[in-house]
């Protein structure tokens, strides 16, 4: 008991690792919200070339999308920002982890937006259509806010990847949560800054996870 | 009633691969007329429709529409179809939008109205056919019938030239039918120029200047609703009068 508390939940650790890990904490805060954005974005153009009527813009996304899905991204990352290099692009950490994102969520959000459009019935999009709306109009004011809603448990669940996914770009040294919490714990010896970083995590995505589960089980009932 | 048609079909052609849907359909449809289109199922009654709005995209002859041909190129579809309402067997509502959002997106998007404006023209639209009371209603709180009627208001809120339906009284309980076909008399007493895909002979034989039966993706016969009804002509047009009528 001694022992655990000694190494896990060493109050005296708790106090000299908390200002390092608070900043950073605030670099995975700025990194979600660089990130999040960037992943719904590309994957809503991925999702929307997804529905081009040429054949061939509509095989570049699937391949696209295919091997972003197949591609770890923990490779990817390490492959933009240490192999990258070697071609003469030497892209900063932070440049590195947000292209790696932009790559790898796009892919699993175009496939959740492309489930969402293909929810929403053609005679939706043509009844816009008749009255003389634009396709873009069409897209924006009928089809994306239905479909948006009809994945929305699956929009919530992965953003919710994508949060914990941050994590990763700790082995690029960007001095995020994890990363402080590591090096806190190699200059104290103690495991309690890894603790300290988990519960900043659980703190910070619980109510993500309530609310996941409060529209999963609206989205049950309404069916 | 003019002479040069609002409306004029020529010798369209349209194929889904393979399959020819319209072989060479003429069809001209004077101002304030109401003319019927009746056929079974299969005949390419939607698709004449749909490619007099270019929802289908034709691939032979012409349609042209107050002086315009809406096949061709160069031809702004999105200011033509503002002067052609459709109305759609499954009304197609949008189902995130209340009645009146429904019947204002266009007014708003389309002919950039003013958000004040286009909500009163709305109101009005929803007026006309007789649903002023459930403008806040969401399409999954009224019934078939009043859906059906907000999307009639959606058609005629950017005052059509002529509105075009598709069988727009199939998808309904028998005891909803007469309040959309009230609706539909109201308008062509109004003057409105319409284009009806539909079933209703008791309502065509009442309401329709012209009634055109179609088979195999040809315009086998047309004529007055007594003529084609009563005393059809083409053994075809028999064959399928009797097997309708009531
Ligand atoms: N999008 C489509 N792709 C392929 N075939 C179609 C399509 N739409 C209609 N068809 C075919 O065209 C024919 C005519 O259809 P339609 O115009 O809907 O007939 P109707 O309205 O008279 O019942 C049918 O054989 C139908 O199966
Ligand atoms: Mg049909």
């Amino acid at each position: 008991m001694e022992f655990i508390l000694q190494n896990f939940f060493n109050w005296d650790i708790v106090t000299q690792a908390w200002p390092l890990l608070l900043r950073g904490f605030g670099m995975t805060l700025i990194l979600m919200a660089a990130v999040i954005p960037v992943g719904c974005i590309g994957g809503l153009t991925v999702a929307l070339l997804g529905q081009s009527r040429f054949r061939a813009v509509r095989w570049l996304t699937i391949i696209y999308v295919d091997f972003f899905r197949a591609f770890p991204p923990l490779v990817l990352l390490i492959f933009i920002y240490a192999g990258l290099p070697f071609a003469g692009i030497d892209l900063p950490a932070i440049v590195s982890v947000c292209l790696a994102f932009l790559l790898n969520s796009s892919a699993y959000y175009g496939e959740v937006f492309r489930a969402g459009i293909e929810s929403v019935g053609t005679g939706q999009a043509e009844a816009a259509r008749s009255t003389g709306l634009s396709g873009f109009q069409t897209t924006t004011y009928v089809v994306l806010p239905q479909a948006i809603r009809n994945v929305l448990p699956d929009l919530v669940s992965n953003t919710l990847e994508v949060a914990k996914l941050t994590s990763l770009a700790s082995v690029v040294a960007l001095p995020e949560l994890l990363y402080s919490a590591d090096m806190a714990r190699s200059v104290t010896f103690n495991a309690t800054p890894i603790v300290m970083a988990a519960v900043l995590y659980l703190v910070l995505l619980w109510p993500l996870v309530r609310l996941l589960s409060r529209i999963e089980h609206r989205s049950m009932g309404s069916r | 009633m003019s002479d040069t048609p609002i409306l004029d079909v020529q010798g369209l052609r349209k194929s889904y691969g393979k399959l020819e849907v319209l072989k060479g359909v003429d069809l001209a449809v004077r101002e304030r007329e109401l003319v019927f289109i009746i056929g079974p199922s299969g005949s390419g009654k939607s698709t004449l429709l749909r490619c007099c709005n270019r929802l289908e995209e034709s691939n032979g002859g012409a349609v042209i529409f107050d002086g315009t041909d809406i096949t061709a190129k160069s031809t702004n579809i999105n200011a033509v179809r503002q002067k052609i309402g459709m109305v759609f067997q499954s009304f197609n509502l949008y189902p995130h939008m209340s009645a009146e959002g429904n019947v204002a997106l266009a007014l708003r998007k389309v002919l950039k109205r003013p958000k004040a404006e286009a909500l009163e023209r709305a109101r009005a639209a929803l007026d006309r056919v007789g649903l002023s009371d459930k403008a806040e209603n969401y399409p999954n709180q009224l019934s078939g019938g009043q859906q059906q009627r907000v999307a009639i208001a959606r058609a005629l809120a950017l005052e059509p030239k002529m509105v075009l339906f598709d069988e727009p009284t199939s998808a309904l309980d028998p005891e909803l039918v007469g309040s959309v076909l009230e609706v539909m008399r109201d308008l062509r007493t109004a003057g409105m120029t319409m284009l009806v895909v539909s079933h209703e002979m008791r309502f065509a034989r009442e309401a329709a200047d012209r009634v055109v039966f179609m088979d195999e993706g040809h315009i086998v016969e047309e004529g007055p609703p007594e003529q084609v009804f009563g005393d059809p002509q083409m053994p075809r047009t028999r064959d399928f009068v009797s097997r309708i009528d009531h």
